[in-house]
């Protein structure tokens, strides 16, 4: 029976001193003993609004009671059957402005720790549950996928489930978009990511690195010269937007995205045992306070930057981190300058950074997001001393294959323009889903999408079958 | 991972690789490169194509080793693979046609414009290429260029072949009205002191004239700033706007700084490269 109590059984963090020189996760995860302690919490309520609130709608309670009763296997086939990232949406999923927060629990106490639970069953099948061998595909119909971040991993792994063979078309050398090359170590493995690649490539899918399309083929060779009968787009948001402001290109000044990259992909931390260097200096800001300016800023600390900061025109309250990013990221020290505007980024003759020119700002009435419109305060210019800095001002769609695909329409923001009944883009048979079609979003929405993306495929498919 | 199918030493340092690649083979056109990993853990390079052919499926690169990663892919041997290889990135060259193109290049630039100057020849247009070196045996694939292009003009800095001096020297010749004639289209590849040169001497002539810039890279798709380049007003990706660009708006100063960044780490890489190198030599 549920058992009342009123908090969220704690996960066990590694200490913030040590963690904070290297790049093992942070979270330790549940014992078998804490997470049936928490399960037991769930009320399982008659209306489960936390179904509402996940983009792909895991049947929470049905899941929790299994967890509760201790049967593991059932529990993870649940789980399974309604996301097929598990052990990695219970690790970066926002839950606290989902699932978690819709939680009826939450109106009196603390919600239910969902997504600290989720982690913990797709980590007991990653230790129990052995490897079934490759699926074969039974269907004729062939489909591909661009991009093997969440949206596309997750719309491919559906449909093979569906018994189509697959193929995914992946840019970079390794699959994962975000996951991989954004999304450090600390916070997400990366034996934990190839783990869950591992199990899509199980069902059959086909993943195949290197191939850029809109370069090394076009999206009509894949229907014209491939014979694929549908495409999926799941090329995500990938392309960083800078200030425009005056020393952006000095030695020592990083989009968000390069910085993470060299760390995460290109396994920096180990030079020269691996090949691509990161220049880091003692003190180090990034500019932005959402997730990625938090990767990045406590990336640079574990590095061995003595001093990290974020600097922020907007106030804590505007900023757009997870709370529990932002926390961890107090606790390893990093420092805010809230209400603070950089409008030049300084250097000496030899090209690099040594600082950075800001206003401070005041809040003023809210703007078209709703949020308190920043205002410089006039005369309050000042300079702060640096080494490095992490431009994290947001991505937008890499325009790449929109732009050498004819037929395939994009918005002013360069997000795929979509029917408005179905994940389709602008062409025929081509469907998409993810950062792609939204901006820069999250993980869980980018698999939802991914997921329904599969459903109308197969719908499409089999109306012409 | 793509094979290997030919392999020609140049010069010591130098070594021409020629790999089976149908869907890159396919797509590439002259201006173009590929970026290329040779190990786990490896970083990424960026190199141009040389030559290509569709239908036997193979890409042709020629790399200068000059760090870590050149070096280990220069030690390839034919029947090897190459980890990964991922392109054709970036724009192709795109020159009006009907003129007379002058392609200017040192160091690896011979390469990259073997089959843009076949291209350009095939279609009609009158070609010249003017290589330069230090010595004459630094000269890189004379005989191939000598085939596609109309003429051929060298430059040594010893004199030991062709002209002793700069490229840019014969260039200016050129556009006084001398040899092949002035030419209605520059392109230049090689070191940037090269490239800048050449853009300092074509810029007040009105001689529409492009460089292929070689910032750093990581991705080569657009996704990360790494390869920023400012032309004119602009900042551009150079992996997918360029890599080549108007020479006479290039911000050169800024671009040859850039290229410093990880200097040190370069060379703390390449000597421990070659400590492990030596080591495994006296062991065996
Ligand atoms: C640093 C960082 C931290 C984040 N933290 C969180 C978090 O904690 N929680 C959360 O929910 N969300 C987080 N996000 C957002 C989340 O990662 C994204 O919303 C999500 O990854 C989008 O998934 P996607 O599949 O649409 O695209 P992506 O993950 O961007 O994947 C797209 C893939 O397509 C490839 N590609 C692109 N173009 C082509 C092409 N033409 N041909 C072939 N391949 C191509 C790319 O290389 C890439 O691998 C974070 C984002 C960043 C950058
Ligand atoms: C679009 C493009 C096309 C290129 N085409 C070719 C080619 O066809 N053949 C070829 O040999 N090289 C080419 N390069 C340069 C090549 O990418 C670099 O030489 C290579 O990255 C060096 O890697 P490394 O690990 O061997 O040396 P590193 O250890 O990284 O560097 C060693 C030395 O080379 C210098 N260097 C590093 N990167 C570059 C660079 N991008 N440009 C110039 N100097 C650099 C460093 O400053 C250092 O002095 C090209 C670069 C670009 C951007
Ligand atoms: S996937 Fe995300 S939103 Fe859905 S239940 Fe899990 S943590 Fe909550
Ligand atoms: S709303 Fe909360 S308590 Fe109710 S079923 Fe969902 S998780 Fe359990
Ligand atoms: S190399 Fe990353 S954007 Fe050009």
């Amino acid at each position: 029976m549920p058992a009342k109590r009123e908090n969220k059984t704690p996960m066990l963090e590694r200490n913030a001193k040590l963690r904070a020189t290297d790049f093992v996760e942070v979270n330790e995860g549940y014992s078998l003993a804490h997470a049936t302690f928490e399960a037991e919490r769930c009320l399982r309520c008659q209306d489960p609004v936390c179904v509402a609130g996940c983009p792909v709608h895991i049947p929470i309670p049905e899941f929790m009671h299994q967890v509760a009763a201790g049967n593991m296997p059932k529990a993870v086939e649940i789980l399974r059957s309604a996301n097929p990232l598990p052990a990695v949406c219970g690790r970066v999923c926002p839950q606290e402005d989902q699932c978690e927060q819709k939680c009826h629990m939450a109106n009196l106490f603390k919600p239910v720790g969902i997504g600290y639970l989720e982690r913990f069953v797709a980590d007991w099948e990653r230790n129990n549950v052995k490897s079934k061998g490759i699926k074969k595909p039974t269907r004729q119909q062939r489909i591909a996928v661009i991009g093997a971040g969440p949206a596309g991993l997750v719309c491919a792994g559906d449909l093979a489930r569906l018994g189509y063979p697959v193929t995914i078309y992946e840019g970079l050398h390794a699959p994962g978009g975000v996951l991989r090359y954004g999304i450090p170590e600390f916070r997400l493995p990366n034996d934990i990511l190839d783990w869950e690649i591992d199990l899509l490539k199980e069902l059959g899918v086909e993943i195949i690195c290197n191939v850029v399309v809109g370069k090394t083929l076009q999206l009509d060779d894949l229907f014209d010269k491939m014979g694929f009968s549908a495409v999926f787009v799941g090329t995500g948001a990938g392309l960083p937007k800078f200030l425009g402001i005056p020393g952006e290109n000095l030695n020592g000044v990083y989009s968000a995205n390069e910085f993470l990259t060299r760390i995460n992909l290109m396994q920096s931390y180990n030079f020269p045992e691996t090949d691509t260097p990161l220049y880091l200096g003692k003190r180090v800001a990034v500019i932005g306070a959402g997730n990625t300016a938090m990767d990045a800023i406590r990336s640079a600390l574990r590095l061995g930057a003595e001093e990290g900061m974020s600097i922020y025109r907007r106030s804590e309250k505007e900023m757009t981190a997870r709370v529990e990013e932002y926390h961890h990221a107090l606790e390893e020290g990093v420092k805010f300058h809230w209400l603070t505007n950089p409008v030049e980024i300084v250097g000496d003759d030899n090209g690099w950074v040594t600082g950075i020119k800001c206003l401070r700002m005041k809040l003023g009435e809210p703007d078209e997001s709703g949020r308190s419109r920043p205002i410089p305060i006039e005369g309050s210019e000042f300079i702060i001393p640096l080494d490095n800095v992490v431009l994290s001002l947001g991505n937008s769609p890499n325009p790449l294959l929109v732009n050498s695909t004819p037929g395939l329409d994009k918005d002013k923001h360069g997000c795929l323009v979509m029917d408005k009944d179905k994940p389709q883009t602008s062409r025929k048979w081509v469907y998409a889903g993810g950062d792609a079609v939204t901006g820069a979003a999250t993980v869980i929405l980018a698999a939802g999408a991914g997921k329904d993306a599969a459903a109308t495929i197969h719908k499409d498919l089999s109306a012409v079958a | 991972m793509p094979k290997i199918i030919e392999k020609r030493v140049l010069t010591p340092i130098t070594k021409l690789f020629r790999f089976e690649a149908q869907m890159i083979a396919s797509a590439a056109k002259p201006g173009q490169f590929v970026i290329v990993r040779v190990r786990e853990g490896g970083e990424r390079i960026p190199l141009t194509i040389a030559d290509f052919d569709a239908k036997s499926g193979t890409v042709t690169i020629v790399v200068q080793e000059v760090g870590v990663t050149s070096r280990l892919l220069g030690a390839h041997e034919e029947g090897d693979n190459i980890l990964d290889v991922l392109g054709p990135l970036g724009e192709p060259a795109h020159i009006p046609p009907g003129g007379h193109v002058v392609g200017v290049g040192g160091g690896f630039g011979s390469a990259a414009l073997w089959c843009l100057m076949r291209e350009l020849k095939e279609r009609g247009d009158r070609t010249t290429v003017i290589l330069g070196a230090r010595h004459d045996h630094l000269l890189l694939l004379i005989d191939e260029l000598r085939e596609v292009c109309d003429n051929l003009e060298l430059c040594t800095d010893d004199g030991s072949v062709g002209l002793k001096g700069f490229v840019t020297e014969r260039l200016q010749q050129l556009i006084d009205g001398d040899g092949p004639g002035k030419p209605d289209h520059v392109i230049a590849i090689g070191p940037m002191p090269m490239m800048r040169a050449v853009a300092n001497t074509t810029r007040d002539t009105g001689i529409p004239t492009q460089v292929s810039m070689d910032p750093l890279m990581i991705d080569g798709t657009g996704m990360c700033g790494c390869c920023r380049v400012t032309v004119g007003d602009e900042v551009k990706f150079a992996c997918v706007d360029g890599p080549l660009f108007d020479a006479s708006k290039v911000d050169f100063d800024e671009a040859v700084k850039r290229n410093k960044v990880y200097a040190k780490d370069e060379k703390r890489a390449a000597e421990r490269q070659q400590k492990m190198m030596e080591e495994s030599a006296n062991a065996s």
